[in-house]
């Protein structure tokens, strides 16, 4: 793996959340097939992956609900299957779907939450309905999606712990309640509360992670802060030029060039490795550019290729091909992927 | 749809009358392959007793001096209420008592099946978001309701049919008065299911409107009852009762088909009274605002115990109040039983060889089968309870308890414990209250002692069903349902069994079979020790499976 977070707090105690080589199956289900996964102290760490890739699962294993095929999870230090109990007066959980008691009312399934765990705190439930904006006197099997979320974020928020782990806690709240949690996860983060928070809505994760782990068939395939990942992301650009275009679409590292007629040349656009970006600049800069444009890389595109490959296409990652780029997303870590686009520019260098 | 094949001129208009209704003709399949067991169910057990009935009556109700002695039962207020309106008394045959008693009961049991369909099918399905599905695909706002009521109609016709050619096939009956009498009863208890479905219009939550749907079949079979009380064969009262409108086409007494349409009648007015209201609630909305509660939980909410007891306290309260209510007026019929039985005997000798020469043992021997219907009440009670725990781990209610700092023994013991003290509370309510009715009605050959030893002696027997659905939550949740195989298995073996000669194993695998017979044999404590044995040990492999075990996840 390649690191994750400062390491210098954490002598002595174990990291709040440490995974090694961790398998689940059902039956002929691999869940999760040898994840690797750790969340410094203080650290908040963002866990992706498309659907059905084993977050929940993973989740599910660190909560004690699940008991691990084989490999290793520890919370603290200690066993989640065996120390569940001691371990969960120091967490608190959000599930993406929150089922209530339908008979009690929200405030009720918050207290009740909460003096499980020991240490009600009214200020603090009154301060945080108000935040955000719940109705606590309407019986659970009344509430809107969105606000059986937030009851299980009140009764989470509600007790201070050193582990939040938060399922997609935001499936289901609108844009203004999802940034009450943001700033909640914020606040708690600067306490000093450690967070694995697994999320589909990349904004989120770009607001609020340190860190980041890409989740894929059960493992782990890209894992680094959100600049290192961002790094080995494509910029897509558009150029119109005087000359032939051909030469930039031979580059190495230049990706999906499409060219149409314009009334001052040819109008190019594609997408371009941004380590190959010098390259292009320099043949651009020969065929007598009329305009240029260079859409920065997003988040969106990094986790779209990771979400989108299939797995054989992950497999094969030693083929020189590029029509569709396999770069980055082959490696299972940063150095890797990095280490692909390096001999890509090398060969176009070669080339010319 | 026939729309489809319309030309288009025509068609637009035509679907916008026909638009609410399509889809009907899938859901309909749909539904019936959903429910194909189900049904099935039904429909077999509900023939089984017809059957069962006929023949029991024609095989005890040989003789007209037998027959006499029960129409005279039928007159006392007590067999006017747990029977039927008393008529045809004078020459009580097996079709006038099918008639006369059966009726009240096949009502119920089509009752609860038709308001069981409608809320399964409507409002339930509103409730868990599966139907959004459903109707966002193309099928019109009422489809689903109207598809409920198709299958509800089909499967009670199916059942009729069944029925009738039952009565007449094993009872030997007229032909027109078997049908009037299941057809009769289907409608009659349909009328229950259209309440059901402008319920569900109103209130907002399946379980509510289920509850309401058999409150309103409670208040029919008491006016009924007390409308039959004021006059022997039904007053103006009893007409009021959908019940009535079964019972007064007298089958095989005089027959006559006009009340029929009563039930027709009313299942159409309410069935448009469910479509008006239907068309101004929005989807998943209801009628009726549901009123604030508190904001903060109560002081006494805390912990696993408390949870799982305010879960159960409802169901155990209206189980105590049917069950006490039911035993209790069973208690007063013993002695009207014991006289009959006692006449039946003297005049047949069969009948004597079946149950035994001396008339007073064969009241006692009519009470212990009470009580074992109660006990199996019980049991029936106990495997409800001890699949809540599966519910709430299904539902994913459990996975939020299971992240906080409880241990998944101490939340399974509190399911446990409530379950099992309120089967406890519930059989020592159903035993005294049989008492109660029978010292009330002047039966007081058996003492309270005697009671309170039948509740002691059949509490390790019901802690024996909890301790199997455990012992299954705990290794094999999707088997739960095996422990209501027992409870069948212990009822039939218990109602049948003494007629057959079965092998001895048979009757041992029921755990009612080791129960001492205390109203007329010794108490032996052996048997009791071993159903003690059973049940924890069983309950104790359930512990340490559920332990074991993954959680279920949504
Ligand atoms: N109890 C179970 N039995 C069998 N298979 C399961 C079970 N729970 C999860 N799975 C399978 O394990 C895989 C991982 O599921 P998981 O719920 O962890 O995915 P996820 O990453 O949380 O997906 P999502 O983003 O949709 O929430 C899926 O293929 C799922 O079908
Ligand atoms: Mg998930």
């Amino acid at each position: 793996m390649t690191s994750t977070a400062p390491t210098g707090t954490r002598s002595a105690d174990a990291p709040p959340i440490e995974i090694h080589d961790l398998h689940k199956h059902f039956g002929p289900t691999r869940a999760l097939d040898g994840l690797d996964l750790t969340v410094a102290e203080g650290e908040v760490a963002g866990f992706l992956g498309p659907n059905g890739s084993g977050k929940s699962t993973t989740i599910r294993v660190l909560l004690g609900l699940l008991r691990a095929t084989s490999g290793e999870a520890r919370l603290f230090g200690a066993d989640p299957w065996r120390d569940a109990v001691d371990l969960h007066r120091r967490l608190a959980y959000v599930p993406g779907d929150v089922t209530l008691w339908p008979h009690l009312t929200g405030g009720e399934a918050i207290d009740f939450l909460s003096r499980l765990r020991g240490k009600p705190d009214p200020r603090r439930k009154k301060d945080l309905l108000e935040a955000f904006e719940l109705d606590p006197t309407k019986k659970a099997r009344t509430y809107s999606k969105g606000n059986r979320q937030k009851v299980a974020l009140v009764a989470a928020f509600a007790t201070e712990v050193p582990l939040l782990i938060l399922d997609e806690p935001t499936a289901g709240l609108d844009p203004l309640m999802e940034a009450v949690f943001t700033e909640h996860v914020r606040h708690a983060a600067a306490q000093g509360t450690s967070v694995l928070l697994s999320s589909h809505i990349l904004s989120e994760v770009e607001k609020v992670c340190d860190t980041v782990t890409i989740i894929r068939a059960g493992r782990a395939v890209e894992s680094g802060t959100l600049d290192e990942l961002r790094h080995l992301t494509r910029s897509s650009v558009t150029a119109v030029v005087e000359g032939d275009p051909a030469a930039v679409a031979r580059i190495d590292g230049v990706h999906d060039a499409v060219t149409a007629g314009d009334p001052e040349g040819t109008r190019l656009t594609f997408d371009v490795d941004n380590t190959a970006m010098g390259a292009v600049l320099t043949t651009l800069s020969g065929l007598g550019v009329r305009s240029f444009t260079a859409a920065p890389p997003s988040l969106e595109e990094l986790f779209l290729r990771h979400y989108g490959d299939d797995v054989s296409d992950v497999g094969a990652s030693g083929d020189g091909d590029a029509a569709d780029g396999a770069g980055s997303r082959s490696g299972t870590g940063s150095g890797r992927g990095a280490g692909r686009h390096a001999a890509a520019t090398t060969s176009e260098a070669g080339a010319r | 749809m026939s729309t489809a094949v319309a030309p288009p001129a025509v068609r637009s208009a035509e679907q916008a009358r026909g638009a609410t209704l399509t889809g009907t003709g899938s859901l309909v399949r749909f539904m019936l392959r959903q429910d194909r067991v189900r049904l099935t169910v039904w429909a077999v057990s509900v023939v089984f007793f017809y059957t069962y009935f006929t023949f029991a009556l024609n095989l005890f109700f040989d003789d007209t001096a037998a027959m006499q002695g029960r129409a005279a039962l039928m007159e006392t207020p007590v067999g006017i209420v747990m029977g039927g309106p008393g008529y045809g008394l004078d020459d009580y045959s097996t079709g006038v008592a099918m008639s006369n008693e059966g009726i009240t009961w096949m009502v119920l049991a089509l009752a609860i099946l038709s308001i069981l369909h409608v809320v399964r099918h409507t409002r339930a399905e509103e409730e868990s978001n599966r139907s959004e599905l459903v109707r966002a695909a193309v099928v019109g706002r009422h489809a689903p309701a109207v598809a409920a009521v198709v299958t509800l109609v089909l499967a009670q016709a199916v059942i009729a049919v069944l029925s009738a050619g039952a009565l007449v096939a094993v009872g030997d009956l007229a032909v027109a008065d078997s049908f009037a009498l299941t057809v009769g009863s289907g409608l009659s208890a349909m009328v229950f299911g259209a309440v059901a479905l402008v319920v569900c219009q109103v209130v907002g939550h399946a379980r509510t409107a289920t509850g309401a749907s058999l409150a309103v079949f409670a208040v029919a079979f008491v006016v009924r009852a007390v409308g039959d009380i004021r006059e022997l064969g039904g007053s103006t009262l009893s007409w009021f009762s959908p019940i009535a409108w079964a019972q007064q086409m007298r089958a095989f007494v005089d027959l006559r088909w006009w009340p029929i349409a009563l039930s027709v009648l009313a299942i159409a007015v309410l069935l448009v009274v469910a479509a008006l209201l239907a068309s101004r609630r929005d989807f998943g909305g209801s009628l009726v605002e549901t009123r604030a509660g508190r904001a903060d939980a109560g002081p006494a909410l805390r912990g696993p115990l408390a949870m799982a007891w305010l879960q159960q306290r409802w169901a155990l309260l209206w189980s105590c109040l049917g069950l006490g209510l039911m035993w209790f007026a069973s208690g007063t019929m013993l002695p009207g039983i014991g006289d009959m039985i006692g006449d039946m005997v003297v005049d047949n000798p069969m009948l004597a060889q079946l149950f035994g020469a001396d008339p007073s043992q064969l009241a006692v021997g009519f009470l212990s089968v009470l009580v074992l219907y109660g006990a199996v009440c019980c049991a029936a009670y106990a495997v409800v309870m001890a699949q809540r725990p599966k519910a709430e781990e299904s539902s994913g209610r459990a996975e939020v308890v299971f992240s906080h700092p409880v241990s998944r023994h101490r939340w399974l013991g509190a399911q446990a414990a409530v379950a099992g003290v309120g089967t406890a509370v519930l059989l020592a309510v159903s035993v005294y209250a049989l008492w109660g009715g029978a010292v009330i009605a002047g039966w007081g050959d058996q003492t309270f002692t005697d009671y309170s030893v039948v509740v002691w002696t059949y509490l390790p027997a019901l802690a024996v069903f909890l301790g199997l659905v455990l012992a299954l939550y705990g290794w094999a949740p999707r088997l739960t349902g095996i422990g209501w195989a027992l409870v069948a298995y212990t009822f039939v073996v218990g109602m049948f069994g003494q007629v057959f000669d079965l092998p001895d194993w048979v009757y041992r695998v029921s755990p009612f079979d080791w129960v001492p017979e205390v109203f007329s044999g010794e108490p032996y404590a052996g048997d009791v020790a071993v159903l003690w044995a059973v049940a924890v040990g069983l309950g104790v492999l359930g512990f340490v499976g559920f332990r074991r075990r993954d959680l279920a996840t949504g």
